[in-house]
């Protein structure tokens, strides 16, 4: 081995910066996102060349611009369908997709669910920010009903998706949520999602702070997040509470939020197991809006994960059986045809 | 065993030119029927040319007018260019198939009808008055009418095979075949390879289908009534090793050898459509010569997943119709954009909206070059012929990564189904294809620049996992040079012609017009594209026969045209644009060279024909 290799020095998050110039509004929260993802790059251990990020349009889709890997903005809603044919071609790329609600949910929904069924091992990263932030402030498909914006003067009649139940309807092997604003949890998500082998599906809570200010406060600020949110870990029971005095029990199907004392402890409580496909899905089913009486913390975490193969895996292995059956493809005795006439 | 005989009792009869029509109903295997007498005539050398016509539904009801499906085959000792226009043999399957067909049969032609296929039921289907059959009513007497109860025959000759009687019926086509075979004194062994490939692990359907195929041959050979059989002889082509091939088929292999030449791996991101689909099933099945297909949700991930797998360093190519072809408008404008290679194939059809599905038209030329919003130019190439398929999507694929450039490949339904004999090339023999992505910085580059050009223009090809070549592209208008995001007026200006220029500049890099026949200078040019090659040879080498100066050019290179069309059609009196459309070469060309040619448009859903065309062509001689 020649010894004059040097050992590249660990790349640290400046390396993923780029020149150019970040034009999100002062306070988006894509801008800890940016930040987020910055910092975990380097731990996962990906040659920089190998990362690709791949964005449709919107505030968020910008996003590639600002990382200094592999990149494409591409056009509204397609990034997935891009992804979809990068990997299937260069299954050894690591293959990061920004969108946000409107991008990947209402122009691109259609390509979301098909990737997520296809089980591409790609990584979605879903800004939900509730709004259109670059068109100044339509409602999205995941805005609230009777939601006042631009286009909805006598509120929105629209009823909104929930996507990680979206997600799991679309047999999406890995489901997670997280937020804009609990950057520790937010990097452990994006760990956690690439490290999945299979489609990854994170819904990253985003504000924006123009157009649709505080729509997640409740659960990202100090004062209401540890009521109104359940972290969810693998093995763990879900407690949630800021004394750490309420938790989770399933009713049958129904969850219901429960008090220790006298009737329940910790130890009565749903155990949450991430690859129980039926409880993840009452988990994505705990959506109440929290500023109705009754109602659920709202989940944070990993909901589910499973493992099926990869369509760009099964492709290869196709190609790969057909190539040990048959030989290498022979173009001579492709165009010659098994019949043949001679004119002299 | 499928040897006549007494073949000395019979007298053959030497042909030069014969159209054949099988038609019948959509689910009686005509189109099989057809390709198989193909196959059969291609093997001896004879020269030929199909026309399938496929009812637009997959099944419409049995027995009626839209139900009926057809395919007409001309084969000739000479050299022939369309499938012909009137037929000499009527194979009516059906009431339907006769009512339908019976204006295409030459006065004096031959109707092989089926009895049984003329019933009360069948006549009622294809509304016919109460009580009237064409076979007994006397209205076909300028025809010579064979009428044999086929399904009858078929039914008799399986009588020992265990099938139920439905399936037995389904052998009814190869009883013509077989009847056709000895007709024209074919050998069958084609045929019987293919029933042996086909149904070899189905020995009840393969002895069925064999014994009718039998039958019919006998039919023909121990009836006293068929005094006459035909041959037609080898046609003078040029010499070398031939097969037959359709149009869909050819596009396929021109894509694999083009992956194959430039070493680059095939993707094909498709959605299922007519005429286009057989593409897709075609590359599907080539999974050893690495070739990827992938069958999108809609449209638009077809053409989008192809521009993922470009970017990635593959052959991408996404196929389409034009409704297809609407759709992924956006998407090319990104490719144009991003600057990346990509293959988009419009085997066009009847329009507008779903239009005329199964029917041949060339109305997505202007859709082609200018479908797109802002200035968005792409290359476009046409092919004439199914064999043509092949090199003109070789060259399309040769243009597309040498400059950078998606590039749109135009096609229709009747070259795409429509079938010819091809001299195919040998793999060594076929233009290189080189292609070289960016491996690193060079020494004097400090920083990546991705839109840096070359003399054609074209930017570098720089795909991800490349260390040192980190960049970021997008659909935002770029800075000349960096390919950074820019808005700045000057700089959209100079993109703009840049994008134009670079297209404009492959006029240097493909073969010169020429023309296909005629004098260089004169009357009459007749200027063609796409499958009206046949039609418009034809008609321009009969009136050269009579005399006339006529002259025939035929496109391939669209968009740009090659350097010197301005100079070839400055070189005659008239120039004459013949198209299945409303008009639309003839736009580019007036537009362009300032020319005041002639249109001739037809559309009917159906390819011009020569006669047509030539009565045309004496207004103008
Ligand atoms: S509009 Fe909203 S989402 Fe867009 S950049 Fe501004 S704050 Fe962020």
């Amino acid at each position: 081995m020649s010894n004059t290799t040097v050992n590249p020095l660990p790349l640290t998050a400046k390396d993923f910066a780029t020149d150019q110039e970040v034009r999100w509004c002062p306070g988006c929260g894509d801008y800890s996102i940016l930040a987020q993802v910055q910092k975990v790059m380097p731990t996962l251990g990906i040659p920089r060349e190998n990362i690709v990020i791949i964005s449709g349009i919107g505030c968020s889709s910008r996003f590639p611009y600002y990382m200094n890997t592999y990149g494409m903005h591409s056009i509204h809603g397609r990034a997935t369908a891009i992804a979809s044919g990068l990997k299937a071609t260069r299954p050894e790329l690591s293959v990061w997709i920004v969108t946000g609600d409107g991008d990947g949910l209402s122009i691109g929904g259609n390509h979301t669910i098909h990737l997520l069924r296809r089980n591409f091992d790609v990584n979605i990263m879903l800004f939900n920010n509730q709004i259109y932030g670059l068109t100044k402030g339509q409602y999205s498909p995941t805005s609230e009903e009777k939601k006042v914006t631009k286009s909805t003067p006598f509120g929105s009649i629209d009823h909104p998706f929930n996507p990680a139940a979206l997600a799991l309807g679309a047999d999406a092997t890995f489901v997670a949520r997280s937020m804009d604003r609990d950057p520790k949890h937010l990097q452990e998500m994006l760990i956690r999602s690439h490290a999945h082998k299979g489609a990854s599906f994170l819904e990253i809570y985003q504000n924006c702070n123009i157009f649709n200010d505080g729509a997640f406060e409740i659960f990202t600020e100090k004062s209401s997040k540890q009521d109104e949110t359940v972290f969810l870990e693998h093995g763990k029971p879900l407690i949630f509470g800021a004394q750490k005095n309420k938790g989770l029990r399933l009713d049958g199907f129904k969850p219901v939020a429960v008090e220790f004392g006298k009737e329940f402890s910790a130890d009565d409580l749903w155990v949450h197991d991430e690859n129980d496909f039926h409880k993840a899905s009452i988990l994505s089913r705990m959506f109440d809006n929290p500023r109705e009486a009754e109602h659920l913390p709202r989940p944070f975490g990993v909901f589910y994960e499973s493992f099926r193969s990869c369509y760009e895996d099964e492709m290869a292995m196709q190609i790969g059986e057909a190539i040990e059956q048959k030989g290498k493809g022979d173009l001579n005795k492709l165009l010659r045809g098994n019949e043949t006439w001679t004119i002299a | 065993m499928f040897n006549s005989t007494n073949p000395m009792t019979r007298h053959a009869e030497i042909l030069n030119d014969v159209v054949i029509k099988f038609a019948g109903d959509s689910g009686e295997g005509m189109q099989l029927t057809g390709s198989q007498f193909t196959n059969n005539t291609a093997l001896l050398g004879i020269d030929l040319a199909t026309f399938p016509d496929f009812p637009a539904e997959i099944r419409a009801p049995q027995g009626t007018l839209p139900g009926v499906s057809g395919y007409q085959l001309r084969f000739s000792s000479d050299m022939v260019f369309t499938p012909g226009e009137e037929c000499d043999v009527l194979v009516a399957m059906n009431a339907a198939a006769l009512k339908v067909n019976l204006k295409s049969l030459k006065k004096g032609g031959k109707i092989i009808a089926n009895t049984d296929g003329f019933d009360s039921k069948n006549l009622r289907l294809a509304n016919f008055p109460e009580g009237v059959n064409p076979l007994d009513d006397g209205s076909l007497g300028n025809y010579e009418v064979i009428r044999m109860d086929i399904t009858k025959m078929t039914r008799e000759a399986l009588k020992e095979i265990s099938l139920g009687t439905k399936e037995k019926d389904r052998a009814k086509n190869m009883f013509v075949l077989g009847f056709l075979y000895w007709m024209y004194n074919r050998d069958m062994a084609s045929t019987v390879q293919f029933l042996k490939d086909k149904f070899g692990k189905k020995p009840e359907i393969f002895e069925s289908n064999m014994k009718a195929l039998q039958a019919g041959y006998n039919y023909g050979d121990t009836t006293e009534t068929f005094t006459t059989t035909y041959k037609v002889e080898k046609a003078k082509m040029h010499p070398g090793v031939y097969r037959s091939i359709m149009g869909n088929q050819a596009l396929a292999y021109g894509l694999i050898a083009a992956s194959q030449k430039s070493g680059l791996p095939l993707f094909l991101g498709s959605y299922p459509i007519t005429p286009a689909s057989d593409i897709l099933h075609e590359l599907s099945r080539y999974k050893s010569f690495g070739v990827r297909t992938f069958q999108a949700e809609d449209e638009i991930a077809g053409i989008t997943a192809a521009i993922g797998a470009a970017y990635g360093g593959s052959l991408a190519v996404t196929t389409t119709s034009g409704p297809g072809l609407a759709l992924k408008a956006e998407s090319m404008g990104l490719a144009v954009m991003l600057e990346i290679p990509l293959l988009i194939v419009d085997v066009q059809r009847g329009g507008p909206s779903t239009g005329l599905p199964t029917k041949t038209e060339q109305s997505d030329l202007l859709q082609a070059y200018y479908g797109r919003n802002g200035e968005c130019p792409m290359p476009v190439i046409a092919a004439s012929t199914p064999s043509d398929c092949f090199d003109a999507v070789y060259e399309a694929a040769r243009i597309s990564v040498q400059h950078m450039t998606p590039v749109i490949f135009l096609s229709d339904g009747y070259i795409a189904n429509g079938a010819e004999p091809w001299r195919f090339p040998n793999a060594n023999d076929l233009q290189e294809i080189t292609v070289n992505f960016k491996a690193g910085l060079n020494p004097d580059e400090e920083k990546f620049l991705p839109y840096l050009r070359d003399e054609k223009l074209a930017r570098p090809w720089a795909i991800p996992g490349t260390p040192g070549l980190e960049h970021r592209i997008g659909g935002l208008e770029k800075q000349n040079v960096t390919g950074n995001v820019n808005y700045e007026p000057e700089n959209h200006q100079l993109m703009v012609k840049l994008r134009q220029e670079k297209v404009d500049r492959i006029a240097d890099h493909i073969p010169e017009q020429k023309l296909d026949s005629g004098p260089t200078k004169g009357k009459v040019l007749v200027l063609g594209w796409g499958s009206t090659y046949g039609a418009i040879k034809s008609a321009v080498a009969e009136l050269k026969e009579e005399g006339h100066a006529i002259s025939h050019a035929h496109i391939r290179y669209l968009r740009p045209f090659p350097a010197n069309l301005g100079a070839i059609l400055r070189n005659f009196e008239q120039v004459l644009v013949p198209e299945i459309n409303n008009g639309q070469l003839i736009r580019l060309i007036r537009d362009l060279y300032l020319v005041d040619a002639k249109g001739y448009h037809k559309i009917m859903g159906i390819p011009i024909t020569k006669t047509e065309l030539v009565a045309e062509l004496r207004r103008y001689l």
